[in-house]
């Protein structure tokens, strides 16, 4: 399922006092299996637009009224609003939104604290009852409970009894992530997965979204803080600033315009700050800004002046 | 003399069974710079409560200053004794920054003048003067925490530990507390205590400790710590990022001497590829 | 991210705006109090006058006070219905049954209407002017008094800054909680109260742990800034009456002077 917004503009408190323009005109678009970075202060807009993808947040109706409108002389019209994701026009109304939901999982963050039933398997199977069309069998809810928990690391028949109140932080919260996935989504939506968790804790988690975009999921999108963590991670990061889209490319590129995205206020990856200091020291290095290709392209530099 | 002293202390949660502090042994300084690594349950946070006397020891004993901790002088040590939590959102008490600030000093019966002074203080120290008329609920998550730590320096305290304080910031959020607790140790001599698990902000502390099952497994300057990589994997932690990559080019044949520092390691890389 | 505007606390600065928060709780009490000893319609007369100045001082949009009485217009309707139908006058129109409808019955439940709105509008415009935290500061010190008796003032007023503060992240939370049950396919529009009410479980149970573990570690924070209670606690802020309030307390003093003079008289006493 292919992402694509355009002209997507959201206002909070529309009307009243407190009226806050969170999303103007973003336009955006996410191919299908891309493991897509999302940048940007809080207040950026980036949740805004996130929680459009599946629906939570709707476009308003007023947004549609243009189609209707014919323009006055010498008036251009404002641009159609666009938003669909696949199949589904989310500027429609009569979109089956539930189904949707279906295909777009979100987890939002500290998801672990959206966990409420008595049992691990039950509050796992939450969203596959009330996805399904007619109600699944109990076997059929353990196989899907089972190969959810399994896929995100955790032991069903260790676990899936427990009350999820009494495990530890990285379990909870990989229970909640095996809570989103269990209906298989197409695509994943993840509001900064990693927040709060020791730096294990971090590099686990992301192994297991490489994991779930490999095996279960074609597209993972990931909202982040982190520079590090998306110059290491995603194909392509869009950068969110007081509601706006200012840049959509692949991180190497992305990180190159340093001083752009130190003028939002934003970082640059470890990675990108030690090129631009090598540069400044007369040794330039070509990397794409993961650890790795930093360390290959240097270590290569040496052989080749050995 | 030591600021803060704890002597085999033990600490454990009745319903859970088994030690969270598990007889503990540590001494700070006067006007250091502490900060306590150890991955999520490692029992970091049972100490910052332990110290100001919010828990109390199973076992041991903790002293401030000299004066050992005990029901009767609570009050006493935790005006000296001041804690920053990790949730931004649930540590003031009013709605507006100044009237936040003023709570601790209002509690122990401070004049009105005085607080006027400390409120001042306080504002300055952290940098956020300019806030104080502002509704704390619609600041960021750092100037939330900067205004949570004003509400401590009001008490003046000559301790404050930060119970990762930095968790739920964003970099830009973590960066305005780490410079301010640096600032207040370092121009207001006050010791800090900083519980975090982000190997990162342990660089410019004068001590690092590591805890495990809550005890202390590790300690040093932070060099000394971060020279431990293994180790540290073991107990879910790990080196500050620049530190793994010195250590990944070193493993690929270049002879890149140890630093935690992005210049020194720019030189080194310069040195060592030309 | 959403900015819930608490009550309807309307933030601009005016003269009413910056009144003292007491003298503001006790003129409305006064007002009250004029609005129910007023029995005849110069009463009342007197009543709005005072209060449409109030209103165009507090640069309140007008059209948002009258709004407020779309809120109350049923009890409206009924109390009008009722009395048109059920008072029993003199100068009969119409009767049919136990129902009639009077010059007097008319007269009467008109009276009750006006007195309806000014006191809805009354009432409502303390909360435009006035925000919640003064609103408390108001209180808190207006109980003072009732220290005497050992009533711990200064911990309702805690409780009640506190609620106030910790209502809108509450609310935020719900909603965020809602939405990613959402996201899991929960639906709390359809069905019927049963299915709804069990709709809400899954919301409920992580907000009341989210409420616990709020309020643990605020506890917490408030301990370890030295909380003892009320006891020997000083207060930084000091409310100060100015001119405003002096202003206040002679329109107040002289709406309930004209009205009891009014009474006493029976001018045009219904």
């Amino acid at each position: 399922m292919r992402i694509v917004a355009e002209h997507l503009s959201y206002t909070y408190n529309a009307d009243t006092l407190f009226a806050t323009a969170a999303l103007k005109d973003v336009s955006l678009t996410v191919e299908e299996g891309e493991f897509f970075g999302i940048i940007g202060h809080t207040g950026s807009g980036k949740s805004t637009f996130v929680q459009h993808l599946n629906g939570l947040i709707r476009v308003p109706s007023s947004m549609k009224r243009y189609k209707k409108k014919k323009p006055k002389k010498g008036q251009a019209l404002p641009p159609q609003t666009v938003l669909t994701v696949g199949e589904y026009d989310l500027t429609d109304k009569k979109t089956n939104f539930r189904e949707l939901r279906k295909h777009v999982g979100m987890v939002f963050q500290y998801p672990e604290y959206q966990l409420f039933a008595e049992t691990v398997k039950e509050d796992v199977a939450f969203g596959l009852k009330n996805f399904s069309e007619k109600k699944p069998t109990n076997e059929e809810i353990t196989e899907a409970v089972r190969a959810a928990l399994e896929v995100v690391g955790l032991n069903y028949n260790e676990i899936a009894k427990k009350s999820p109140f009494e495990l530890s932080g990285g379990q909870k919260r990989r229970v909640a992530i095996a809570g989103v996935i269990v209906t298989r989504p197409e695509i994943l939506v993840l509001d900064e997965p990693a927040a709060g968790l020791d730096p294990v804790g971090k590099r686990e988690i992301m192994e297991l979204l490489h994991k779930l975009h490999k095996e279960w999921c074609k597209t993972v999108i990931i909202v982040s803080h982190d520079m590090d963590e998306i110059s290491e991670n995603c194909t392509r990061a869009a950068v969110f600033s007081e509601g706006s889209v200012r840049y959509v490319l692949p991180p190497h590129e992305l990180f190159q315009k340093r001083e752009e995205l130190r003028a939002l206020g934003l970082d640059i990856p470890l990675t990108a700050r030690l090129c631009e200091k090598l540069e400044q020291a007369g040794v330039k290095l070509d990397c794409d800004f993961t650890i790795d290709d930093f360390v290959a392209k240097l270590s290569a530099l040496k052989e080749g002046k050995a | 003399m030591n600021a803060l002293e704890l002597k085999g202390v033990s600490f454990s949660y009745e319903e859970e069974g088994g030690f969270r502090i598990d007889n503990l042994n540590l001494t700070v300084g006067e006007g250091e710079f502490v900060a306590v690594l150890g991955h999520n349950g490692s029992g970091k946070s049972t100490l910052a409560r332990l110290c100001n006397g919010l828990l109390e020891a199973d076992a041991g004993e903790i002293s401030v200053f000299g004066v050992p901790l005990d029901s009767k002088n609570l009050f006493e040590i935790r005006k000296n004794v001041g804690v920053v939590f990790q949730n931004p959102d649930n540590q003031t008490v009013a709605t507006y920054v100044e009237d936040d600030v003023a709570f601790g000093a209002e509690n122990i019966g401070l004049p009105r003048e005085e607080i006027g002074k400390r409120i001042d203080f306080a504002l300055k120290a952290t940098g956020i003067e300019q806030l104080r008329h502002s509704t704390a609920a619609r600041l960021s998550g750092g100037q939330k925490q900067r205004v949570a730590i004003a509400g401590v320096l009001a008490l003046k305290p000559k301790i404050i530990i930060l119970d990762e304080s930095t968790a739920m910031l964003d970099p830009r959020g973590r960066r305005e507390i780490v410079e301010v607790v640096n600032k207040l140790n370092k121009e207001e001599g006050i010791t800090v205590l900083l519980i975090t698990h982000f190997p990162e902000e342990a660089l410019m502390a004068d001590r690092a400790i590591v805890m495990n099952r809550g005890t202390v497994v590790m300690q040093g300057t932070p060099r000394e710590v971060f020279a431990r990589q293994e180790e540290l994997l073991t107990y879910n932690l790990d080196l500050p990022r620049i530190g793994i990559i010195c250590n990944r080019l070193r493993a690929l044949g270049l002879n890149i001497a140890d630093t935690m520092d992005e210049d020194e390691l720019v030189k080194e890389i310069v040195r060592c590829v030309s | 991210m959403k900015d819930v505007s608490f009550g309807q606390y309307y933030p601009v600065s005016s003269f009413v705006h910056r009144m003292d928060p007491r003298l503001k709780i006790l003129f409305l009490i006064a007002f009250i109090t004029a609005i129910f000893l007023a029995t005849s319609f110069y009463g009342l007369a007197i009543c709005a006058g005072v209060l449409l100045l109030i209103i165009l001082l507090s640069r309140v949009p007008v059209g948002k006070v009258f709004r407020e009485i779309r809120g109350i217009l049923f009890i409206v309707i009924l109390t009008s219905v009722l009395n048109i139908f059920f008072y029993r006058g003199e100068t009969e129109y119409w009767s049919w049954k136990f129902l009639s409808i009077t010059r007097e019955g008319l007269i009467f439940s008109a009276f009750l209407v006006c007195r309806l709105i000014l006191l809805v509008t009354c009432s409502s415009m303390l909360t435009y002017t006035t925000s919640p935290v003064e609103l408390t500061d108001g209180i808190e010190s207006l109980l003072t008094p009732l220290k005497w008796i050992r009533f711990p003032v200064h911990e309702l007023a805690l409780i009640m800054s506190i609620a106030l503060r910790f209502i809108p992240i509450l609310m935020d939370e719900t909603e965020r909680i809602k939405n990613a049950q959402k996201a899991r396919g929960a639906d709390f529009e359809s069905g019927g109260l049963i299915k709804r009410i069990r709709a809400i479980v899954p919301v409920l149970i992580p907000l009341l742990l989210s409420a616990l573990r709020r309020a643990e570690e605020l506890g917490d924070a408030m301990d370890a800034r030295c909380y003892s209670g009320g006891r020997k606690r000083t207060k930084y802020k000091k409310l100060r009456l100015t001119w405003r309030d002096f202003v206040g307390f002679l329109v107040g003093a002289a709406v309930v002077t004209g009205v009891v003079l009014l009474r006493v008289y029976g001018v045009g006493t219904l």
